[in-house]
Parts: C-alpha cells; structure tokens; sequence
C-alpha cells in the first residue's frame, strides 16, 4: 500500500486542473500509489496573498473533486496572513474536503504568530506539512528549517507535524528534529541519496517517517527509491509507505466520513 | 541485461553509503540485472595520488567484479604529468574510458587544458565520462561548496573535438536549451539517465534527446540503485528504446573502435 504525502500539478501538461490530475494519476497507477497529497496550484507562488492562496486552494478543490477515492487535499496557507488563513483552514478544511495544511517559505514556523494555525489544525486532526530546507549556500528569507520546526513543535507537542524535505541535506535535518516526538519527516522533494531511510529509520523509528514525492517536479521513481532501496526491515518499508500516512489521517477521514 | 555506466567504488568523502563495499555493491547489482558497471572512484574527486586511484581501481574490480565491472579511471589534467595517467589507464589497465570532474579539479571546458586533453583521449582511443556534478550543490559541506561545471562553453568544446566519444554525466537541470540541443544533435555525444527528474521523465528526455544517445546510468552507491531502475517502470517506452537505453547504446558505444 502506497500513500503518497506530497504532489503538485507540475511536470504534466494540460490546461486545466482535471486534466493535469488525470494524467498524474496515469502515472501514480504505474507505481502502485493508492493516494496522493495534493497542495498548492499554479502559477507557483512564494508568498501568496489570501486571495493567491485561495485561488491556488481552489485549483485543489478542483482537481480533488473527481477523485475522492484516490487524492487528498492539503490547503495552502500563509503564516503572514494568520487571520485570513484561519478563514481559509474554516473554508478548506473545518467545512471543505481538504484533510491537512501546507505552510511554504514565506514565514519561518518559529514566530509565535503562526500558533494559531496550528493550533485550530491539532482541534480539526489536519496533517501540518512544513517546507524546510537547510540550504548551504542559505536559505530564503522566511524559509524555515528543522530547527525553527523543532522549536514550533516544542510549542505544541500534541500536535502532528511533519517536517517537509527533511531538510533537504537529511544528515543535519533528521537530528533537528529527533527529539520532538511529535514531529515525523517527510522524505520527498530531494535526490534520492542513500542511506537517507536507514540513518532516519535508525534516529527516529520508523513510525516517524513518511513517504512523498513532491510530483511532478520530482518523479515517483526517485522517490520511491529512498524506500524501496532502503536496507530496512520489510514492516518498516510498509509503514514508511502507507500505514504512518494513514495512521496520521485516520481520525479526520473517520470525522468527515470520508473512504480510508 | 543491463549495463551501468554510472557507479563509483571507494567511499565518498563526506559519509559512508550503504554500498560502498565493492562485494556488496556488485552483489546488489547482480541482484537486480545489471550485466556490466561502468566504475569510477569516489578516490579520484580529491585524491591527487590520481595513478594510485586508477591502480586500485583496476584491481578492485579485477578482484571483486566478478566480471561485470569495467573500470574508468580518473584524469585530473591540473596535476603535474597527468598525461601519463591517460596513458597508463589505456596501456597499463587497459581501460575503455576516463572519467573527469572539472568543477573539483579547477579547470573549465574552454581552458586550453581542456582541449590538450581531449588530444589525448582521441590518441588513445578513449571515451570520456564528463561528469558535471556530484551532489545537490544545495547540501555541499559548507567549507567545500563546489559549483556544477559550467556548461557554456559545451558546444564550441564538441565543435573542436568532434571525435571525442564523450558521456555527459549527473547532466538533468544542468544542460538546457541551445547547448543540450546542440549536443543532442552530435555525433559522439551521449547522457546518462541518473538524474532524469519529473513523472515520466524518460518519456520526456526522449523527446529532446534521441533514444540512442542515452544511456543507463544510476550514480550508485551515491543514489539509490532503484531511482534507475523504477524510471522504466513510470515511463512506457517500448522495448526497442527500453533495450537501446539499459543495454544497446552502451554495447555500440564500447564496441566502436
């Protein structure tokens, strides 16, 4: 079983959303992924406006909208705009189909101004996803990293939260993050360099660990790869794939009644 | 039946990697029906013991390849005399390719160095593994941030030399535009597929580059070796450009005189 945490509408052609999902899901259907994440629309937008990301969350509710038995939607918000992206969650999520939230680069998840956000997402059981990177050559000015994610989990510690990329540079992001036990990594968006999955495996157990992609700028090969060639036991493989997913989006589906 | 153009033996400076054990990685190879592995060395990115790296090279493989390894040997043209590590790797291990890393080794494709080397390769009927980056440039060590090789000078580079049989290698995001199709359309020029991105992204290189110039390659043990493998899988290409990518090319290319 294959759930996958993190997709886009990129790397396919077509002019609408239906037709860019559907063609996705060609290529989803190939790889066995059962379900798929999607977040953000189109054009990209690094600081989305709330009028930005409530188009772009449209986009989602659009394409999610004939395909309710194979994709989710994450809505997308912006922590510089805590008001409007509380309405946005209301209207996503709370009253909508979406079942987690997507926060980008345009507000490091360590100010306090972001809590609300998280905290109405730990009262609705939303999955927070959470860009990091750990740029070397440094990062953009709100971009977030695991640390300023470990001190946001540190606020709220019974709140899920996944740390998007893992960083990026996965050696220094998985130790970021190993002492927040309410924090798992998201292992998509990067290349697919070894011993990724083992090292996160080994600090962090493998319940902490989430498949994604971050389709279709990155190909499920190379991402399913960091799995499927992972030196781990065959139930850790399963777990990182689906089950942790799904275990972290099972009481929203169960309260929205929706398929699991 | 495969054939990897793309694998380093030795360990990459900066962490260990789960196959970075000759057996094993040959074991794992074996396992998933790659036939032949083109091998570089990790070694030869810094090393400057270059003669050293090839020697171990070429006994590494002689006595783990188990026959399915063919090693490359590194050329760095900054050092003293590295012309006789060019002659040494076709003479004395009878190699088939070298494999150069110009962003480590300091050196740009327009440098003059660049072209007395590739007089060298066509005297010894050598072909080159250009390998255009090694790691995210994004997750470098801080204190060695090396940037990816600057491609522009590319297409004047293959005009000169147009005998040189050249693999450009770790190349998606790197070669774009006018140079990628300028060397698509080169006689000599071929890519390795290590790094192609995207859903589907086979089915979208072989749009812009022709099937016969690609080639199998799986950056391993750096990437995991099922990145490669799995692209066959979201891709539908057919069996004559599957064939031609995993195996065929690299045959004609090894077996042109």
């Amino acid at each position: 079983m294959i759930w996958d945490l993190h997709g886009h509408f990129s790397g396919v052609d077509g002019a609408t959303v239906d037709e860019r999902i559907a063609r996705l899901m060609e290529y989803a259907d190939r790889m066995g992924v059962e379900r798929q994440v999607f977040f953000m629309g189109w054009p990209w937008s690094r600081d989305p406006t709330p009028e930005e990301f409530r188009k772009q969350n449209d986009q989602v509710l659009q394409a999610i909208s004939h395909w309710h038995d194979r994709a989710f939607g994450f809505a997308y918000l912006n922590g510089r705009y805590p008001k409007e992206s509380l309405a946005e969650l209301e209207r996503c999520v709370a009253d909508g189909p979406m079942v987690g939230v997507k926060l980008w680069v345009s507000f490091k998840c360590s100010d306090r101004k972001i809590d609300p956000i998280i905290v109405r997402c730990g009262e609705l059981k939303a999955a927070i996803y959470q860009h990091t990177w750990l740029k070397v050559q440094g990062n953009s000015p709100g971009e977030s990293t695991p640390t300023d994610l470990a001190i946001l989990a540190r606020r709220h510690r019974s709140v899920p939260i996944i740390c998007g990329h893992t960083g990026g540079d996965w050696t220094r992001g998985i130790r970021a993050v190993r002492a927040e036990k309410n924090v798992s990594i998201g292992i998509g968006g990067s290349e697919p360099t070894a011993g990724f999955v083992e090292m996160a495996v080994r600090e962090l157990g493998a319940d902490r660990v989430i498949y994604g992609s971050d389709i279709g700028g990155r190909s499920y090969a190379s991402q399913l790869a960091k799995v499927q060639g992972a030196d781990i036991p065959a139930a850790d493989r399963e777990q990182i794939l689906g089950l942790n997913l799904k275990r972290m989006l099972t009481p929203i589906l169960n309260a929205k009644g929706m398929k699991r | 039946m495969i054939t990897d153009i793309n694998i380093n033996l030795s360990q990459w400076p900066f962490r260990r990697l789960p196959l970075d054990e000759t057996p094993e990685l040959v074991e794992k190879l074996h396992r998933n029906g790659i036939t032949q592995a083109w091998a570089g060395s990790f070694d030869g990115v810094l090393h400057r013991d270059v003669a050293g790296v090839n020697s171990r090279l070429a006994n590494e493989c002689g006595l783990h390849g188990e026959g399915i390894l063919i090693p490359s040997g590194s050329v760095n043209p900054m050092l003293p005399d590295w012309q006789d590590d060019v002659r040494r790797c076709h003479e004395q291990h009878g190699m088939r390719s070298i494999r150069i890393n110009p962003n480590y080794h300091g050196y740009k494709l327009n440098d003059p160095i660049c072209d007395e080397l590739f007089q060298q390769v066509v005297t010894h009927k050598l072909i080159v593994q250009l390998v255009l980056k090694m790691e995210d440039v994004r997750t470098h060590f801080p204190l060695m941030m090396v940037p990816t090789v600057d491609m522009t000078p590319l297409s004047d580079l293959i005009q000169r030399h147009p005998d040189v049989r050249l693999i450009l290698m770790n190349n998606y995001n790197t070669l774009r535009g006018e140079t990628l199709s300028k060397a698509a359309q080169a006689e000599n020029v071929y890519f390795d597929i290590s790094h192609a991105e995207q859903v589907g992204a086979l089915e979208k290189i072989t749009k812009s580059v022709p099937y016969e110039k690609l080639l199998f390659g799986s950056h391993a043990p750096f990437f995991y070796l099922e990145a490669a493998l799995l692209k066959f899988k979201e891709s539908e290409l057919g069996e004559t450009i599957t064939r031609a990518i995993q195996f065929k090319n690299a045959e004609r290319l090894l077996n042109e005189p």
